[in-house]
């Protein structure tokens, strides 16, 4: 499993200090979107995905579980925070928290299932069980099979916040972007976190010193699976939509392709990657069913030649943990 | 009954074709330690090229049945040799990745110059028509799908458990090093495994595309049921996947036949089952 993020160097003070320098620089840097002008329907949709991503990256960076079904959690979350908002008439932040509990709830059943075995096992199983969520999302009624619900009202957080203003909209979602992402960040540097990381590396160790490997795997699972369903309740009102193609597997390779890209392992990688794989996909609209090829080309290319992504190459040029 | 019967059919012929899928992806899990995501891919090259071999040369049914898995099992032999082999030594999960990454290409190219709809390719004309067994209508080519992908199996099965070849194979998966100090080429062994579990899947192909109409996305969703069908048997013996596989396909079809809304699902389902019950597999050994 080592080998995976072979160079992560230990958590130092100095590390802590970096990551938060870097973490107050993208705060600001994202802060100040609204003023620059940029299309901010594009950077909310890319903030979704790499809470998505970052949640994605807990279990695989740190875990050693490469999930292939994460596009369940946002399917699921979306799905329900969508219909909740739309047929019971609820207020978004009960929308988002209807949404979050689905996506607790379905971690909870898939993980004590996927966690039975171990490696791409694992990741199989993980597909395996997402593309029959699909299959049950395409019959049920309450989804509308392949129209999605559609036509969302965004309505006022907590009575306050106009959700249909693009630039409260805007804040709300990077609040609840940067929300997450320190609790994932709070987590890998606690002592559950250190367990995770000793898991990946030796399981068998961690199981002769008496840990319960398995508990550990399965909560990370379920925190992973459950900020991965807050990003996709975020979504919902970001898009006002939630469709099929969000639970497709396709979209959990995808997933896997913007970690990979900003780097396994590493803090801030899978929102660099989330960026980059979301403007690819924007401006290169245009080239139709080639995208999904330059897509596959990233992908052989990182495996073969970049492993460490963009981040874990800076990180590793600089020897800073990132 | 007769819709029975039919679904009963149905249900051994997919039936064959996860058993062919699953086979060739136990294969070259034993030997490259690599889950094979572009199988369904490969699968759809090997209708395509048949397909090709059709309309462009004038080849037909029979010997495209022998032309396509060479053609795309070499092109296997060629992904292995400059990108597979890269890969030995680092987690399996980088296999995974890459050879997901090598589907998307894959799948990709075909989509733009085919689009997402089906290209028809004829039963060939011996095969054609049926026959009436009494308590059913069998339509030749079906049966035929049948009989012979199980007499692949089992000439696969044979050639692995069986033959010195077979043993040396899976020698070199227990212990390369002490293979290799035999005079035994192993890499070499490696990139024919890699071919051979290939050229299974474009077989599946070929025979695939008279029933199913030949798409560039024909494998993308078939193969994530053939991993549901590998987490059930397990990948433990080459007997295993062939059986599961089969028993799977019938099982698929009884649903179709019984509750239909379930057809999509019930592998699936059937694998939480048989994992809650025996996490490594019907004939996996333990992980």
């Amino acid at each position: 499993m080592s080998a995976l993020t072979d160079d992560t160097l230990p958590t130092s003070p100095r590390a802590i200090r970096d990551e938060m320098i870097v973490f107050a620089a993208m705060a600001v840097l994202l802060a100040m979107v609204p003023a620059t002008g940029i299309y901010p329907f594009f950077v909310m949709q890319a903030l979704c995905f790499a809470l998505l991503a970052c949640a994605f990256n807990l279990l695989i960076g740190y875990g050693g579980l490469l999930s292939f079904g994460h596009a369940m959690f946002l399917g699921t979350a979306g799905y329900c925070t969508a219909h909740a908002l739309k047929v019971w008439g609820f207020t978004p932040e009960l929308g988002i928290l209807v949404g979050v509990a689905a996506a607790a709830a379905l971690s909870v059943v898939t993980g004590f299932i996927s966690i039975r075995r171990q490696g791409i096992y694992f990741s199989m199983i993980t597909l395996a069980l997402s593309q029959l969520l699909y299959f049950i999302y395409l019959q049920m009624p309450f989804t509308h099979g392949e129209d999605g619900i559609q036509g969302i009202p965004q309505g006022y957080l907590f009575g306050v916040f106009n959700l249909a203003n693009p630039t409260v909209l805007y804040y709300v979602v990077l609040a609840g972007f940067l929300g997450g992402f320190l609790l994932i960040y709070r987590t890998i540097n606690s002592p559950f976190g250190e367990v995770l990381k000793s898991i990946r590396e030796n399981e068998q160790r961690a199981i002769s010193l008496g840990y319960k490997t398995d508990q550990y795997k399965l909560l990370a699972f379920i925190l992973s699976g459950t900020i991965a369903g807050f990003a996709g309740s975020l979504k919902v009102f970001v898009a006002q939509n939630a469709s099929l193609t969000d639970v497709h597997w396709t979209m959990s390779g995808e997933i896997v392709l913007m970690t990979l890209v900003g780097g396994l392992g590493t803090v801030f990688g899978p929102v660099v990657g989330a960026f980059v794989i979301i403007a690819m996909q924007q401006y290169l609209a245009g080239f139709g069913q080639w995208v999904t090829v330059i897509q596959g080309v990233i992908f052989v290319a990182c495996v073969l030649t970049f492993r460490r992504g963009v981040i874990g190459e800076i990180a590793h040029y600089f020897r800073r943990s990132l | 009954m007769q819709a029975l019967y039919a679904q009963l059919l149905v249900g051994l012929i997919n039936g064959s074709f996860y058993a062919l899928l699953s086979l060739g992806l136990a294969v070259i899990f034993g030997m490259l330690n690599i889950i094979n995501f572009a199988h369904g891919a490969l699968y759809m090259m090997g209708a395509f090229c048949a397909y090709f071999l059709l309309n462009i040369a004038g080849i037909g049914y029979w010997p495209a049945l022998i032309i396509a898995p060479i053609v795309v099992g070499i092109f296997g032999m060629i992904l292995e040799r400059t990108m597979l082999q890269w890969l030995s030594g680092l987690d399996h999960l980088y296999g995974l990745l890459l050879t997901f990454g090598i589907a998307l290409i894959v799948q990709g190219v075909f989509q733009n110059y085919f689009g997402s709809s089906g290209l028809p390719y004829a039963i060939p004309d011996e095969l054609k028509g049926g026959m009436n067994l009494g308590f059913m209508f069998l339509p030749i080519y079906r049966g035929w799908v049948v009989v012979f992908s199980l007499v692949v199996c089992i000439a696969t099965w044979f050639l692995i458990e069986k033959t010195r070849l077979g043993a040396n194979l899976r020698a070199a998966t227990e212990n390369p090093t002490l293979v290799r100090a035999f005079g035994i080429n192993v890499p070499r062994m490696i990139t024919l495994t890699y071919g051979l579990g290939v050229g299974l899947a474009a077989l599946a192909g070929v025979l695939s595309a008279p029933i199913n109409q030949v798409r560039p996305l024909m494998g993308a969703d078939l193969i994530i049921v053939v991993f549901a069908v590998v987490v059930i048997g397990g990948m433990g013996s080459i007997m295993g996947s062939i059986i599961t596989g089969f028993a799977l396909g019938v099982i698929e079809g009884l649903t179709k036949y019984f509750y239909p809304e379930a057809s999509n699902t019930v592998v699936f389902v059937l694998m939480v089952l048989v994992l809650l019950v025996k996490p490594a597999g019907l004939t996996g050994r333990a992980a």
